[in-house]
């Protein structure tokens, strides 16, 4: 049975025919996607079972793998914003912000105060709809549809604010070199106030929902646990890490954008399971939202873009009508910009974990090498010791509870 | 105690004398280059000792500079965390063109194995002792590295993709 599906050098080959149970039983192997509607995304793992029981996988990735790093040593930098989108498409805005970040950084923009308020509360809204995401669909794992119904009509009112700051919807491609492309519309302050009001509400639902449930709970304790110590060597970051209790948070340790401005908790678990992995979400959220009370409370008046004319687009009615702005906006759209020569890396707190853009430039309108620091590439290492000795059903709830989105995976 | 950067370089520069080079703040993280036959006790030495104590690997990745002269054709970089002192460290390795090749580092960071796969799958650089150095993202039967300058992007020109298989008539702009 098994030969059919295995290469005989496979190493799973060996150890199938070297082992026989004592009800002579024997391990047989399971094909766990590319394409499983379980696995959200395309990913295959080749399972080694014994029963129902997991001993060993072997996972393959690359399926939709685009070449982000490749394309993007052959545009400018503006146009290297279109990549960041598609990669964690849970929370696009943040790899928009990050992106824009790493270039500011490179060219030593200071952005003006009100345009990192608007960014952090941006950045904050896609944070919650990543873990809400995440969550929601960990409940549908364990057999909970209606928790994700509930809270999923949320992420709807979020994407219509993003929808009224840039106009796109899941690749946001928002922001620009120096700022925002425009100031927030009326009715973008609006709907974030109807959404302060409206999601707490459905949230601390969603919450009693989950966190006290019975049935939840014996599906999610000590599933798929991992030590503070092989977390860290696994290179685990964002809520997976600070779930097996390490306080490690981007937004503390190197704060961009003035998060250095706002006062917030790092939720942390203890075991690492997923049951602490739900719980640091869960609890993220609600520092989210606080994060963005306070930047709405204390929003600067003033301008929503640094003044950089080389690098920011200027005003569409004077390009109709004025020669320099004309030029200005001809040499930005097709990177010929003045770009000095250094080795830029810039972290910032993604959905998923640290989100880094490693950036190498040589003057050119390109970038020399860029590399992405993915922080699903790096952590979905782990998977396979997580779910070893675990049921099948277990390894579809860790593989939710992970956050594992298959853009970022693959870039 | 702060970690300074003055002591990480002398501590390097006595252990390891004229194997790392060129120390210097490159914005906002310290840097410095270590030859290729060092780097695995370089980046041991980095996590082991307690002072240093840089016991997260954030990030390894592949150059290639085609410019340079042949000794300096790849290039590895490694970005290391002290999480405790919140100080990040660069230290980044020049190959030759012929036959890059350097000692991996998985038996120090279990993360470096996927990382190393990719920097072998894009570059064709070969770490020695991984345990399965195999391609990552690229399929299998794949014999180029794409991430080198000389692989060329797709021709955006090209007439061979038809139009018509993908549910569109053709010549539809």
């Amino acid at each position: 049975m098994s030969d059919l599906l295995l290469l005989p050098e496979h190493r799973y080959a060996k150890v199938i025919e070297q082992t026989r149970n004592e009800d002579g039983s024997e391990l047989s192997i399971l094909n766990l996607g590319p394409t499983h509607p379980a696995t959200h995304g395309i990913f295959q793992n080749i399972l080694l079972m014994d029963g129902e029981r997991i001993l060993d996988a072997e996972p393959t990735i690359g399926y939709i793998h685009r070449a982000f790093e490749k394309i993007a040593e052959n545009r400018p930098f503006y146009q290297v914003n279109v990549l960041t989108d598609r990669m964690n498409y849970c929370s696009s805005p943040i790899n928009n912000m990050a992106w824009w970040m790493t270039v500011e950084k490179l060219l030593e923009i200071e952005v003006p105060k009100r345009a990192q308020y608007l960014r952090v509360i941006v950045m904050e809204l896609a944070r919650i709809t990543d873990h809400l995401i995440c969550n929601s669909i960990l409940g549908v794992d364990t057999g909970a549809y209606t928790g994700f119904l509930y809270v999923f009509q949320f992420r709807e009112k979020v994407y219509e604010i993003y929808e009224e700051i840039c106009g796109a919807r899941l690749t946001t491609n928002m922001g620009r070199i120096g700022g925002f492309e425009r100031d927030w519309s009326e009715a973008a302050f609006q709907k974030l106030d109807t959404f302060l009001t409206d999601f707490p509400v459905a949230w601390k639902e969603f919450e009693n929902l989950f966190e006290r449930n019975r049935i939840f709970i014996d599906r999610t304790v000590n599933v798929g646990p991992i030590s503070a110590e092989n977390a860290m060597q696994y290179g685990l970051t964002g809520p997976n890490l600070r779930a097996a209790g390490i306080d490690y948070d981007v937004r503390k340790a190197q704060p961009y954008s003035s998060y250095e401005d706002f006062e917030f908790d790092v939720p942390v678990g203890k075991s690492g399971d997923t049951y602490d992995r739900f719980c640091v979400r869960n609890a993220e959220v609600w520092e989210s939202l606080s994060i963005i009370k306070q930047a709405l409370s204390n929003l600067p008046e003033g301008p929503i873009h640094a003044d950089v004319p080389d690098y920011y687009l200027p005003p569409k009615e004077e390009v109709y009508h004025n020669m320099e702005s004309l030029i200005y906006h001809f040499k930005i759209v097709m990177g010929e910009v003045p770009v000095p020569v250094a080795e830029i890396y810039h972290p910032v707190e993604g959905g998923n974990g640290e989100l880094g853009f490693y950036l190498i430039t040589d003057g050119s309108r390109t970038p020399y090498r860029l590399h992405f620091r993915r922080p699903c590439f790096i952590y979905y290492q782990a998977y396979t010791e997580m779910i070893k000795g675990g049921m099948l059903s277990d390894a579809i709830v860790i593989l939710s509870s992970l956050n594992v989105i298959a853009g970022e995976l693959d870039a | 105690m702060a970690l300074e950067t003055a002591n990480i370089k002398e501590k390097l520069t006595q252990k390891f004398g004229n194997k790392v080079l060129n120390f210097a703040m490159s914005r906002d993280i310290f840097s410095f280059e270590a030859t290729p036959d060092a780097i695995h006790e370089v980046i041991r030495t980095l996590k082991v000792d307690e002072n240093l104590n840089f016991h997260f690997l954030t990030d390894l990745c592949g150059i290639h500079y085609p410019d340079n002269d042949s000794t300096h054709q790849f290039a590895v970089v490694y970005h290391l965390h002290n999480w405790v002192e919140n100080v990040r460290i660069r230290v980044t390795t020049y190959l030759e063109a012929e036959n890059p090749e350097l000692n991996t580092i998985t038996d120090l960071f279990l993360c470096a194995n996927w990382m190393e796969r990719e920097t072998w799958d894009f570059f064709g650089i070969v770490f020695t002792g991984h345990p399965q150095l195999k391609r990552i993202l690229n399929m299998d039967e794949m014999v180029s590295f794409p991430m080198r300058k000389e692989f060329p992007m797709e021709d955006s020109g090209r007439t061979d993709k038809d139009d018509r298989f993908f549910g569109r008539i053709a010549n539809n702009g």
